[in-house]
């Protein structure tokens, strides 16, 4: 669970909490398209390093690290991955040049989540909504995602009783081979997701009850509006492209192990 | 016998539900653990079975440490009933329901056949054994939970707010049955904040605030003493709250049994003839 906890947001003001979600969102897209242009380890860490200041403005540190070694098994995945076919497709031998790459590939993965945990540690789920929202999107649709995004840490919690009561019942999870492994997790997911759907049908009638889908025009009882930061954030954002976009067409960036030997 | 020796847990999230808690449960025994949401009762119990582990400290049962055993072995002896029964429901028929802890456990087909069929006979559900656990309502569905843990007989039963979503009737049966259990020298420990059922049953009272144990002793003595449930947010029991408001005429404060209260009503009664 403990990568969920990387996304749990927590009320706590800073000034990065109160960035305007779409800013932040535009930003994250933009650390994003970044990370997929370019494959060389020199840019990757760059944008590593990119979000450590906001992380320590937003004082998130403690969670963000904990998402990041949520990560870390996934990351250590690709990265023997990618070593083994570097491995294999160049003849059974592994230069640096591979290693680099397959570095480089891993932390084109932490960067992303590394970011996008960022995004989910400061952005409210009620902030999310009215962004969705004010960018037209229909109420629906914003409220069933941000509904969703509420609902992960219940659903967690859940899924922890749910096994504590299984294991009361003399369920071992980790006994037997690999299919029985698998199925040993019925028991856990039938309740889970019967109560799920069951949850969801109570939540219906409670919101249907308080007048749900009412009038065509809800009001809203917040509104985003941009601030300064806001602007420079996005100019920041934009910079950030417009550089990577250069650099991706008209210079060739270097590996460290070209520039180091 | 569960002794617990100063015993201390954090969640991960660094909120400490157990601090320094202290006691022993003899064999035999029926204790009601008591005190406001959030105050470490289930925190507590889930130590009694191994789902949770001391930081700091000591819980043994019967002489064995929880460290140095398994869920799944120390699960034999205490039976767990969760307070909601859909966490744990997931069968096709109730047979097979009550059937799974004592597949996992190892017993014979035969035995399991003869286990099934003593405790919905025990608890009244024998007309639904081929039903669907999802078709019946919620007190029905919880007995099946506490048949499925009672099948396998174990030592120790620890019922985890057991009279929620229970009409009267049903708690009365409940406590019939913890009565039955009690005669069978069965250990009964229930986690709750139903003072009046408490009060009917009149066990050993475990108080809890904030993690620790503030009070220890006979429910008579504990759920008649105002200052210290207010403390941890609970209400004396009616027929308490009628002889409180009664001592200035000279009646006892620390009654909680109807029976007895009816006896002392009677007597003052009585002499007022």
């Amino acid at each position: 669970m403990s990568v969920f906890d990387g996304l749990k947001f927590r009320k706590v003001y800073s000034p990065i909490h109160n960035l305007d979600p779409r800013m932040k969102f535009v930003y994250v897209c933009v650390v994003f398209v970044v990370a997929i242009l370019f494959n060389q380890l020199l840019v990757l860490l760059a944008l590593f390093l990119m979000p450590i200041p906001f992380v320590l403005v937003a004082g998130v540190q403690k969670e963000w690290l904990r998402s990041l070694r949520g990560a870390a098994f996934l990351a250590t995945f690709i990265f023997i991955v990618n070593i083994a076919s570097n491995y294999f497709t160049s003849g059974y031998v592994l230069a640096i040049i591979d290693v680099e790459s397959a570095i480089a590939m891993t932390l084109r993965f932490v960067v992303l989540v590394a970011s996008f945990s960022v995004f989910f540690l400061t952005t409210s789920p009620d902030h999310l909504g009215l962004a969705l929202e004010q960018i037209h999107i229909p109420y629906e649709f914003a409220f069933a995602f941000t509904t969703a995004v509420r609902f992960v840490p219940v659903l967690a919690e859940e899924a922890q009783t749910i096994m504590d009561a299984q294991k009361a019942r003399g369920l071992e999870l980790e006994k037997g081979g690999f299919l029985k492994r698998i199925r040993n997790y019925i028991p856990i997911l039938i309740p889970l997701i019967v109560s799920a759907i069951r949850r969801s049908l109570e939540l219906a009638e409670a919101m249907e009850s308080r007048a749900w889908g009412a009038t065509k025009n809800r009001t809203n009882l917040y509104e985003l509006r941009l601030h300064r930061g806001d602007f420079i954030l996005l100019a920041i954002s934009l910079l950030v492209l417009t550089v990577a976009i250069y650099l991706r067409l008209y210079v060739s960036v270097p590996m460290i192990s070209q520039i180091m030997f | 016998m569960i002794e617990v020796e100063n015993v201390s847990f954090s969640y991960p999230n660094n909120i400490e539900a157990l601090k320094d808690a202290s006691l022993l449960i003899n064999d035999g025994e029926f204790v009601a653990i008591m005190g406001q949401n959030g105050a470490g009762k289930t925190t507590l119990v889930k130590h009694f079975n191994g789902l949770l582990k001391p930081s700091k400290g000591i819980v043994r049962i019967d002489h064995v440490e929880t460290t140095k055993t398994s869920v799944a072995a120390l699960a034999k002896d205490s039976g767990f009933v969760f307070q909601n029964p859909d966490h744990q429901l997931f069968s096709e028929t109730v047979e097979e329901e009550i059937a799974f802890a004592l597949k996992n456990f190892g017993f014979e087909k035969d035995i399991i056949e003869k286990r099934i069929t003593w405790s919905l006979n025990l608890l009244g559900l024998s007309q639904y054994r081929k039903t669907s656990p999802f078709l019946l309502s919620g007190g029905e569905r919880k007995r099946v939970a506490l048949a499925s843990v009672l099948a396998w007989n174990p030592k120790t039963l620890i019922l985890d707010e057991p009279t929620i979503g229970q009409d009267h009737r049903q708690k009365e049966n409940l406590r019939q049955f913890i009565i039955q259990m009690q005669t069978q020298k069965k250990t009964v420990v229930i986690v709750t904040h139903d003072v009046e059922f408490v009060a009917e049953c009149n066990p050993r009272v475990l108080l809890m605030k904030d993690g620790t144990i503030v009070a220890d002793g006979e429910g008579k003595e504990i759920l008649t003493n105002p200052e210290l449930l207010n403390q941890s947010s609970i209400v004396l029991p009616q027929i308490a709250k009628i002889f409180h408001s009664l001592s200035s005429y000279g009646l006892p404060k620390n009654v909680i049994d109807l029976y007895e209260a009816k006896n002392i009503l009677l007597k003052v009664l009585e002499e007022r003839k």
